[in-house]
């Protein structure tokens, strides 16, 4: 008879660094997810008025806010440098012969998005 | 050339009389430039005759010899003793039944395999007078990283989501599927759909991306089956909203 | 074996991935300005509501929080799977289910502003 091992359920990703590495970027979801919901929860506050927007801004600067921003801003940070990172893995570009190197294209994305976020900060008057 | 004393813990499973697997050691004496493979051809010649193994080539052709090696999957021609300081762990490969010591039972990859027609299925008729179908360099480039595939099977050792869901077609199978369908002299592509954009097909596949860390050939599996996703969803988006569209 | 209709969910689910790799991380950074008093009236009540009175903004906040939300809900669904939850048409209503609901929220509250 054959013999089949069995794979920890839960545990499995333990088992090399590259599983954790994909865990992490996983779980980024999290923290995206929350902050987003936070954002929906902003709009409620928008929509009820200048008392209740401030209540709302109130509660932003509270100390458990700003940790969770700075772990939020770690985790989103994670997820773009991986998403630009495998974006030429999905899609290649082929001009002539060769295709395009994947440093090239993931370097393009990381360049939209600095200028996207410089641009998003000015107008938002963060300078 | 100098020798070296190493210490293998192989995994040993014999279907007759165990009922579970056990580890063995063993202490060799081997040259400082041998791979694994050496080691274990050592043993099986000198101390251990029924120690039983794949292998065949020994330069990474063939992709026989899959094992894991300290808990990665490696070929054991392609992993040098030299970069093992201390005693080196030899498994069957992960994710497959153990068939007797590190011999696996492969038929689930065999069989799904079989299943994506990795062969060439002709768009045209081949022309009458005899001659080649032509193709261009950049025709030939297109597809070409995925037919360096030698069937190993380290791909599978290493996705968690093969080792989740058995029955997940896996990364090799869809890569040489994506090879024939990327191939210009190639017309299946639609045949091939059925199976690879099935949900036991692609849609397993989470992007972990251990496939291509792992592949000894370069294949990058992993970015053949992101292509695979993305051809699949356009061409859903395409059939259900602009039904009228000619494929 | 069907061709799956999972590019359903996919599709948007990568599209989300996309939106939150460009934009999440600065709109973190700005809130967490504002948290931090960085800039006084960063996040004034009249300049905000004026933003999101337009209705293109209101489109884009609403696409953006569909999206983001989706991702989130997607990933969920793998990691759930992943570890070890394997009821999957039950985890899959329930994450969709919330990235609709908070979809259905936001649009609520953008009409409201």
């Amino acid at each position: 008879m054959p013999y089949v091992r069995t794979i920890p359920r839960v545990r499995w990703f333990f088992r090399h660094p590259r599983y954790v590495r994909y865990m992490t970027r996983e779980v980024t979801c999290l923290f995206i997810g929350a902050y987003t919901l936070l954002m929906v929860w902003g709009l409620r506050e928008l929509s009820q008025g200048p008392d209740a927007w401030r209540a709302f801004l109130e509660c932003l600067a509270s100390p458990a806010s700003i940790v969770f921003h700075v772990l939020a801003l770690m985790f989103a940070l994670y997820h773009s440098v991986t998403w630009f990172n495998l974006t030429p893995k999905a899609l290649p570009v082929q001009r002539g012969e060769d295709f395009i190197p994947d440093g090239v294209i993931s370097g393009a994305h990381y360049a939209v998005w600095a200028l996207l976020s410089l641009a998003i900060l000015v107008l938002a008057g963060a300078f | 050339m100098s020798e070296r004393q190493v210490e293998l813990e192989v995994l040993r499973y014999n279907p007759e009389t165990d009922q579970e697997p056990r580890f063995q050691r063993y202490s060799v004496t081997c040259r400082e430039e041998w791979v694994v493979l050496d080691a274990l051809n050592h043993v099986k010649e000198n101390v251990d005759p029924t120690l039983s193994y794949r292998w065949s080539c020994h330069m990474a052709v063939c992709g026989s010899c899959g094992m894991m090696i300290d808990g990665e999957p490696k070929l054991a021609c392609k992993t040098f003793l030299r970069d093992y300081p201390g005693v080196i762990r030899v498994e069957p490969l992960a994710h497959f039944p153990i068939e007797r010591d590190l011999v696996t039972v492969i038929d689930d990859f065999m069989a799904k395999l079989a299943r994506v027609k990795p062969y060439l299925i002709p768009k045209e008729p081949a022309p009458a007078d005899g001659s080649e179908y032509r193709q261009t360099p950049a025709e030939l480039k297109k597809f070409k990283q995925f037919t360096l595939c030698i069937n190993c099977m380290l791909c599978y050792a290493a996705c968690p989501e093969y080792g989740l869901i058995p029955q997940f077609i896996g990364p090799a199978a869809i890569s040489l599927a994506h090879r024939y369908n990327q191939d210009s002299r190639d017309g299946g592509r639609a045949e091939r759909q059925e199976e690879i954009a099935a949900t036991e097909g692609v849609w397993e596949c989470s992007f972990t991306g251990a496939c291509s860390e792992v592949c000894p050939e370069h294949v990058d599996p992993a970015a053949a089956l992101q292509q695979v996703k993305i051809k699949s969803t356009v061409d859903w988006y395409k059939k259900h909203l602009m039904p009228w569209a000619k494929e | 074996m069907a061709q799956s209709n999972k590019p359903i969910v996919w599709g948007p689910f990568a599209a989300g991935g996309t939106i939150t790799a460009f934009l999440t991380p600065v709109l973190i950074l700005l809130t967490l300005l504002a948290a931090l008093g960085h800039v006084p009236d960063l996040f004034a009540y009249a300049k905000m509501h004026a933003f999101a009175s337009h209705w293109l903004a209101k489109l884009a906040i609403a696409a953006v929080v569909f999206l983001s939300l989706w991702s989130t809900a997607h990933r969920l669904r793998i990691t759930c799977y992943d570890l070890g939850v394997r009821a999957d048409t039950l985890v899959a209503t329930i994450v969709y289910a919330g990235a609709l609901a908070g979809t259905a929220a936001s649009v609520l509250y953008l009409i409201q502003i």
